[in-house]
């Protein structure tokens, strides 16, 4: 990866290529992150419902209306191995987000004519 | 720090839903602004990152966990309003998708973590981007603060949200100890994970840091063609 704050005089092609690597990079990881790593998450209540929990309000909150859906609570409905459920449902997160924010970010973008080729 | 169904009146979440919608709709447009070729394609990538980094919990002690919200990160990477659009897309996806927050309380999520935490967090780190010296570390150590009270600002609005419309009748200053005192310790968390991202970003494409756009080399700031600036810079 050369590309840095590239001169007026860089070829667009080779930063180009360059944002390329970055995204996929940037892309790895991330699924790895979702697909993987997020395994070993602490499973520990996090700090709103520990607030909650401590201030007397925790039993106030209601099931989600969504709560039976098939990837309720970050796990893949019928896949039994924990690990792959997690996982899994990280990845489908991961490419949801992706389409949706991409898309949008894409749609609303200047649009910089010639001199873009990617 | 998703806020479940339940723990807010219907007439708190109808006006978060209010201030929520209005806020993307601000956003829409002016995401534009900081939207081109060059960066659209990452904020669709750090919109896919926040959600797969908010799944990992760290631990906090006393059997208690946090996790990244995202919001000063996502702002420094790719832009305030970005940053908006972006949140609200992962707490969208969250909240239909894996039951993670109330339907009803999607419109309290994006005021905590699409609004306060973007510009609790992007606040900060302008101010201090100014009063820092003109570095890589300085950005970092503008974005690591930004970060960190960013986590805190969200915590106590949902206080403030809770003080205007909780549905349990419990002592107000109960919550707002709890809530302030866990999420300090969260934002330590929250600066460790946005700068360590930063830092990696920074190392190799610091041109596409919307935060760091100032650390540009005077020659090539010279060279920008007035509003085509982003495009003379690829």
């Amino acid at each position: 990866m050369s590309g840095t704050a590239t001169s007026g005089t860089a070829t667009s092609g080779s930063a180009t290529r360059s944002r390329r690597a970055f995204w996929i990079a940037g892309l790895v990881v991330t699924l790895l992150v979702a697909g993987f790593v997020s395994y070993y998450a602490s499973a520990h209540p996090d700090g709103l419902e520990w607030a909650a929990g401590e201030s007397g309000f925790a039993d106030t909150a209601r099931d989600s209306a969504v709560a039976g859906s098939p990837l309720a609570d970050y796990g893949v409905e019928g896949v039994d191995d924990g690990r792959l459920s997690g996982g899994l449902a990280g990845v489908i997160g991961v490419a949801v987000t992706l389409v949706l924010a991409g898309g949008l970010t894409l749609v609303l973008r200047r649009r910089t004519g010639t001199a873009d080729r990617d | 720090m998703h806020v479940p169904d339940g723990f807010l009146d219907a007439p708190t979440s109808v006006a978060t839903g209010a201030v929520a919608a209005g806020t993307v709709a601000l956003a829409l447009r002016g995401a534009r602004r900081e939207l081109d070729e060059r960066t659209a394609p990452l904020a669709g990538l750090t919109a896919a990152f926040v959600f797969a980094v908010q799944m990992v919990n760290f631990p906090v002690g006393a059997g208690t966990s946090g996790h990244l919200i995202g919001g000063a990160l996502t702002a420094v990477l790719v832009g305030p309003w970005t940053a908006v659009l972006c949140m609200t897309v992962v707490l969208l996806v969250q909240a239909v998708l894996f039951a993670d927050g109330g339907l009803t309380a999607l419109g309290t999520n994006v005021t905590l973590m699409g609004l306060v935490a973007v510009a609790a967090g992007y606040g900060v780190f302008r101010l201090l981007v100014r009063l820092l010296p003109r570095t890589r570390s300085g950005v970092l150590g503008a974005a690591g603060a930004g970060a960190f009270l960013s986590v805190p600002a969200a915590a106590l609005a949902f206080v403030g949200l809770f003080a205007a419309g909780g549905v349990a009748d419990v002592p107000l200053g109960t919550v707002l100890a709890a809530m302030g005192g866990i999420h300090l310790l969260i934002g330590i968390g929250e600066a460790v994970i946005t700068v360590a991202v930063l830092t990696a970003v920074l190392s190799v494409r610091p041109d596409l840091v919307h935060g760091a756009r100032h650390l540009r080399r005077p020659a090539d700031l010279a060279t920008r063609p007035g509003l085509r600036a982003e495009g003379a810079l690829r």
